[in-house]
């Protein structure tokens, strides 16, 4: 068997630091655990740079430090983080190239995880990203679709934001669209719930529906092949977008794209409009495979 | 200090008093339509700092400013013809095809780097591009960017990872119109200081700038330098008619040689700025 996708990005990062001689930036980043298994066992020495605790503080030292063409990864241990170490970043990493012709590219790690985790560290939060110029936006969930992007990141020189999840940790399979054939309805799926979104398939596909699925790497720009257009044009009921983010942000701005592309209906399913409490009674998670069914067949009735 | 030297700092500090002048007139008449942040009155901090670090440090530090830092970027070396491009409109001409204006000077030539708009963020961006180049870096700031919660934690960073920095705070005393005291009970000197950095209070005068030179890039060192702006938080205006003027200080004190400075400057920057306005 392969790697999984822990693995992968920690010999991603060992190579980094170790042969391309380039810098990790985050806050206890070699604390028990080194963010999930996914770093290797390095130092300061070595370009595991500790920053102190101040988070908006330590983006604008990650990108002072992509200004010196050195293209360092920033971890963000949970997504919610963004809210205080996204702003230089964004202000900052993302415009220097079109303002001053100086690029400042940062890979930034963002890992999202939910469940029991309250309403800060749960869930992703990609779409804090997604309304500013000047950056890509990608959700690798396979150890083939990491190093891919860690390779274009390489050749780039742009702000990448990489939205992990740590449900994706253990992963080794890679997963693959289901476009071929007439189908009754699309499940576009993007991060954690691309594994959901399978399940739910087989679930449908039992009750006598043909379900396409598409997986979304490239979240932006926008990469959706023209055979996957065509699936979703050619679908009886049309299509569903998921996320691990609020729906009033990626999810629902694709579905206006796709809808102008596609001239099908393109509903979105993501966290409910609330905030995540601790208790699992008040939690806020990602549509499980029953939910997606759920709406799935309710759509197709409608 | 020796007469030299101050000689030296004068003409730089006339160049961007001139060139602030003529912005200021330029803007009143409506010119330059862009908010303009003007440095007048607080050009003897770069004039010194660049002829100081230039002739006694040798070496060409990274530089990160925000508003109102014309008089850096004059005083480091930058070309005047871009600048007076970038406040006019002139896309071909400016550093950053006019995207940057007034308040975002760059320039690759002097290792000026860019400013955001959000106030003080070029102080940890300026620690991070010196802690990965590990090159002498200068990073301005005002009073007021200095209480950024963010300023605060890069210093700290700063000074636990010895970094060749020099902190300058350009201490106006004001946020737009409000006194610092109004803001704050406490002396960024004293912060610098409590995260075991050197820190000190001083003058705007050449000679006690000059005082801490032996100290530059040695290690991290903030130089909180009180000051006066001549003009207005943005745009062409007054605040007072009785601010102190460094300038005519050091001019008395200097005298003729200082007189003929001042007139050269005076004329050669108002034909730089007639030459660019007749092309518009």
């Amino acid at each position: 068997m392969g790697k999984t996708l822990k693995e992968t990005i920690k010999e991603i990062i060992r190579k980094h630091l170790k042969n391309k001689k380039g810098k990790v930036f985050g806050q206890c980043l070699t604390a028990v655990g080194w963010v999930g298994g996914t770093l290797p066992e390095l130092y300061e020495k070595d370009g595991m740079i500790e920053l102190s605790m101040a988070d908006v503080a330590g983006g604008g030292i990650v990108t002072g430090s992509a200004l010196m063409n050195e293209k360092p990864i920033y971890v963000i241990r949970y997504q919610g983080f963004n809210w205080y170490n996204a702003p230089m970043i964004v202000n900052y990493a993302a415009k220097s190239k079109e303002i001053w012709n100086t690029p400042c590219p940062v890979f930034v790690r963002g890992i999202g995880m939910e469940g029991g985790i309250g309403p800060v560290a749960g869930s992703s939060h990609h779409s804090l990203y997604y309304r500013m110029p000047g950056l890509k936006i990608v959700s690798p969930m396979t150890p083939k679709e990491y190093k891919k992007i860690y390779n274009s990141f390489m050749k780039d020189d742009e702000v990448y934001y990489v939205s992990e999840h740590r449900g994706s940790f253990n992963n080794k399979i890679e997963l693959k669209d289901d476009i071929k054939g007439k189908k009754d309805f699309v499940i576009i799926a993007i991060s954690i719930t691309r594994f959901e979104a399978i399940k739910a398939k087989e679930i449908l596909e039992k009750k006598g529906l043909r379900i396409g699925i598409i997986n979304i790497l490239w979240i932006k720009p926008l990469k959706i092949s023209k055979a996957s257009i065509r699936c979703i044009t050619n679908s009886k009921f049309g299509a569903i977008i998921l996320d691990d983010d609020y729906v009033d942000g990626i999810s629902n701005s694709i579905a206006n794209k796709l809808t102008h592309m596609t001239n099908k209906k393109i509903f979105t399913l993501g966290l409910s409009d609330k905030s995540a409490g601790f208790h699992k009674k008040v939690d806020n998670l990602p549509p499980n495979s029953d939910q997606i069914v759920k709406k799935i067949i309710s759509l197709t009735k409608n | 200090m020796h007469r030299k030297l101050r000689i030296k700092i004068f003409e730089k500090a006339s160049l961007c008093r001139h060139f602030e002048t003529n912005a200021y007139k330029f803007s009143e008449k409506k010119l330059i339509k862009i908010p303009i942040y003007l440095s007048a009155g607080q050009e003897f901090i770069s004039a010194s700092l660049a002829t100081i670090i230039n002739d006694f440090c040798k070496v060409k530090p990274l530089i990160f400013a925000q508003h109102r830092c014309h008089s850096t970027y004059l005083s480091f070396g930058g070309e005047m013809d871009n600048l007076i491009a970038e406040l006019l409109g002139n896309y071909k001409l400016s550093n950053t095809g006019c995207m940057g204006g007034s308040a975002s000077i760059y320039s690759k030539k002097i290792n000026m780097f860019g400013h955001d708009g959000h106030m003080g963020t070029q102080v940890p961006i300026g620690i991070g591009a010196c802690f990965t180049s590990k090159k002498p870096t200068i990073i301005f700031m005002g009073d007021a960017a200095a209480e950024e919660d963010y300023v605060l934690g890069a210093l700290g960073w700063a000074a636990t990872k010895k970094l060749p920095i020099l902190f300058i705070v350009e201490d106006n005393n004001l946020s737009i119109l409000t006194e610092k005291k109004v803001r704050r009970n406490w002396d960024m000197h004293d912060v610098a200081r409590s995260f075991k950095m050197k820190g000190y209070n001083l003058k705007d005068s050449p000679n006690e700038i000059e005082k801490y030179k032996k100290f530059f890039f040695k290690e991290p060192m903030l130089l909180n330098i009180n000051t006066n702006r001549m003009f207005w938080h943005a745009g062409a205006g007054k605040d007072s008619d009785k601010i102190f003027d460094r300038y005519l200080i050091e001019k008395k004190i200097l005298g003729k040689e200082a007189e003929k400075i001042d007139k050269k400057f005076n004329s050669m920057i108002k034909k730089k700025w007639e030459k660019h306005l007749k092309k518009q």
